[in-house]
């Protein structure tokens, strides 16, 4: 992998050999190379989606129709969505992977690189596809990130570049994994064993096999939806003999680990910092990897809590039902383990912290909307209203996102080797949280109320919260340009970052390498006690 | 041990669950249909048994309302001939649908019923229907076909009106022994 041997304290600096330019980018095999690319395209991506979000928001800002036609509209939470999951949160994640699963375990790289580098450049072209659908003939398609039949076999042929997207997509995650489980279960340092690997290694290792063992099954759903559209295949068309409700069990099969698959490395993120920052080690480290692991397996099924109207059964009805809530046991483990860890701790609040803590406080919230849906009768009344809306926000935004943010600013300095502006930080963390629960708090009484998802008008007595909602919803995007500022400011002008700014943080990255970390890092492996 | 190589072997093995669960994907398609079959959420195109109590409840009345649907590539014109009528459960009911082929040569079509609401659905005996079997039109005709049913007794007493929606589906190549559609999920009690 490189030339370099021996001791990177030394020496490291002077033996960066890499082509300079966009060559660099282009072929580069280096993890930290890659985890920088994963972050900023991520962040694009999160920007593009965010502008759509706000189109979707200045349409809802008052009822009756003012900036979008209504299939402009449905295009609109369509890509929304997809870009969100797909470019914008899971990429983010990938990226934190390639950065901090070599240093944590005390590897020199991850097992494949040169994978490594088609996992992400497989990426953008994915999303050009996606953006390039909102240009032909017909649009981006208007089915909802879920892309249900039979509404996916009549759309244009923005579906079958969407189609594409998410086969590209798929393909980049599921190399990503298989390298990730291969890095991990190869590459530790000896000494390094699976129980003393940091909680972020642990909950990658989880995710990766969650994706590998999902995403596999969307590419095949999405390709019966291509071979229905154009090959004379029946499997969704009931004309022909097909079942639309099919495409939900085996879309669902997918999309509830998918839910996971989000959340876990969120999860990891939030259980390096909170300990960092409460000058404790992690509370109930064995009970945390369980509870991950009991999560991962749960999450294979419960999928048809998104299917109550469908008409199942209701035996059916029931064992999900229960089968969900007893998700709530593990997430509890973890959410008391999180609070446990803070308890008595020498807390201090800097950017980081404030975002854990802002992840753990909206999250459980998150988290118990969660369980009012998972009751089959409350379920049917609130299907597909913006009750649902606020749930998922509450677990995507303020879990994957904030807790996203807050490994941001955990490990700035040290990918960087420069300081945030702490203060910019907080700013960006208080505004973020104020704009946040602004746009979805008010959106569990719309859709008690019995507000509709995914219509671009609405009855007027809707229009107060409405307005709540979308004013908070620009608030809210306009303070990630204010986190893009903080970046840019670190990375231009930060002050010299420490070794260990952290003074709570206790995994190799920190303990064993110098700041900002050196290009090649553990050629050899370190020593652990 | 050669680093490399075990790499290799987790690359591998990896790869394998990954396309097992590519067919995984297709495998859920007979496995569902297997489930649906096994539990009878497929059975709308066979007639019901027998109301077990034919006793006729004088003290209700119910609504029913006739909805009737093609799907668009069918030239046909479907229609109830009655809108609507009022009926005690228990009471043997006899509707009339029609259907006028307009186009110039033979065409088979399928109904699949739907209830609304869907609780309805398990209260519906049908003794006899067009939707039982595939049914064929000559180029221009025009037919009328009967439904048959009892709304039983057990029928939920909040529900006043229920109505009961066809949707006629073409049947690919015009023979009538054409491929059995699926489908109807609003039966799924």
């Amino acid at each position: 992998m490189s030339a370099v041997i021996g001791h990177e304290h030394d020496h490291a600096h002077g033996h960066d050999h890499y082509p300079g330019g966009l060559m660099r980018w282009v072929k580069t095999t280096n993890h930290k190379d890659i985890g920088t690319m994963y972050l900023w395209f991520s962040f694009v991506m999160f920007l593009t989606g965010g502008f759509m979000a706000m189109v979707i928001r200045a349409e809802l800002f008052a009822p009756g129709m003012q900036v979008v036609d209504p299939e402009v509209f449905n295009q609109m939470t369509t890509l929304h969505g997809l870009i969100m999951v797909f470019g914008a949160i899971m990429p983010a994640f990938v990226g934190f992977a390639n950065w901090l699963i070599p240093m944590q375990i005390g590897a020199p790289d991850m097992a494949f690189p040169r994978m490594n580098n088609w996992s992400f450049w497989l990426l953008p072209p994915a999303a050009l596809l996606l953006m390039l659908s909102l240009f032909v003939p017909g649009g981006a398609p208007g089915v909802g990130w879920t892309m249900y039949a039979p509404l996916t076999v009549q759309q244009g042929m923005g579906m079958d570049l969407t189609i594409f997207a998410v086969h590209i997509l798929g393909m980049s995650s599921i190399m990503g994994s298989i390298n990730i489980i291969t890095t991990i279960l190869n590459l530790r340092a000896p000494g390094m064993t699976l129980m003393k690997m940091p909680l972020f290694v642990w909950t990658w290792l989880i995710t990766a096999y969650l994706l590998i063992a999902v995403m596999p099954v969307l590419a095949g759903a999405v390709t019966m939806t291509l071979t229905d559209r154009h090959f004379g295949t029946h499997f969704f068309n009931a004309a022909g003999g097909g079942d639309p409700v099919l495409f939900q069990h085996i879309f669902w099969f997918f999309g509830h680990p998918e839910v996971y698959i989000i959340a876990i490395p969120a999860f990891g993120v939030v259980s390096q910092v909170i300990p960092a920052f409460s000058r404790k080690p992690l509370f109930g480290y064995t009970s945390m990897v369980y509870a991950t692991t009991s999560i991962a397996i749960l999450s294979f099924v419960v999928w048809a809590h998104h299917m109550y109207t469908t008409g199942l059964p209701t035996t059916a009805q029931l064992y999900y039902m229960y089968a969900t809530m007893l998700i709530a046991v593990p997430t509890g483990v973890k959410v008391f383990n999180w609070v446990a860890t803070m308890w008595r701790g020498s807390l201090t609040f800097e950017t980081p912290m404030l975002f854990a803590i802002g992840f753990l406080f909206l999250f459980t919230i998150g988290g118990f909307s969660g369980l009012v849906l998972a009751i089959v009768p409350v379920d049917i009344q609130l299907q597909d209203t913006y009750y649902v809306v606020a749930h998922f926000h509450y677990v995507m935004v303020a879990g994957a996102l904030f807790s996203a943010f807050a490994g941001i600013y955990f490990w700035l300095p040290k990918w960087t080797g420069k300081m945030y502006d702490e203060t910019l930080g907080k700013w960006h963390f208080w505004l973020s949280m104020i704009f946040f629960n602004m746009i979805f708090f008010v959106q569990h009484f719309l859709g008690l109320a019995g507000m509709p998802r995914r219509i671009p008008d609405y009855s007027p007595q809707f229009t107060d919260f409405n307005m709540i909602s979308s004013i908070g919803a620009f608030g809210f995007g306009l303070s990630q340009l204010l986190f893009l500022y903080v970046v840019l400011k670190c990375i231009h002008s930060g002050e010299k970052a420490p070794q260990k700014p952290w003074e709570g943080a206790d995994s190799l990255e920190w303990t064993h390498l110098p700041t900002p970390a050196p290009y090649h890092s553990f050629e050899t492996p370190p020593t652990l006690k | 041990m050669n680093q490399a190589a075990a790499n290799r072997t987790i690359l591998i093995k990896l790869l394998v669950v990954a396309v097992g669960m590519f067919g995984f994907g297709y495998a859920l398609v007979p496995l569902y249909q297997k489930i649906c079959e096994v539990t009878g959420i497929y059975d709308v195109e066979k007639a019901s048994a027998a109301p077990a109590n034919t006793q006729v409840d004088e003290s209700r009345l119910v609504t029913l309302e006739f909805d009737a649907n093609i799907r668009s590539d069918l030239p046909w014109r479907f229609r109830p001939l009655q809108t609507s009528v009022k009926v005690h459960p228990g009471q043997l009911v006899q509707v009339m649908y029609e259907v006028h082929n307009r186009s110039d040569q033979a065409v088979a079509g399928q109904a699949i019923p739907s209830y609304g609401p869907q609780v309805a659905g398990q209260y519906f005996r049908k003794l006899d229907c067009f939707c039982f079997s595939t049914q064929t039109f000559a180029a221009g005709e025009v037919r009328q076909m009967p439904v048959v049913f009892v709304i039983e007794r057990g029928l939920p007493r909040d529900v006043n009106t229920v109505t009961l929606s066809y949707t006629f589906f073409k049947v690919e190549g015009a023979a009538p022994s054409a491929a059995r559609p699926r489908g109807d999920r609003s039966a799924a009690g």
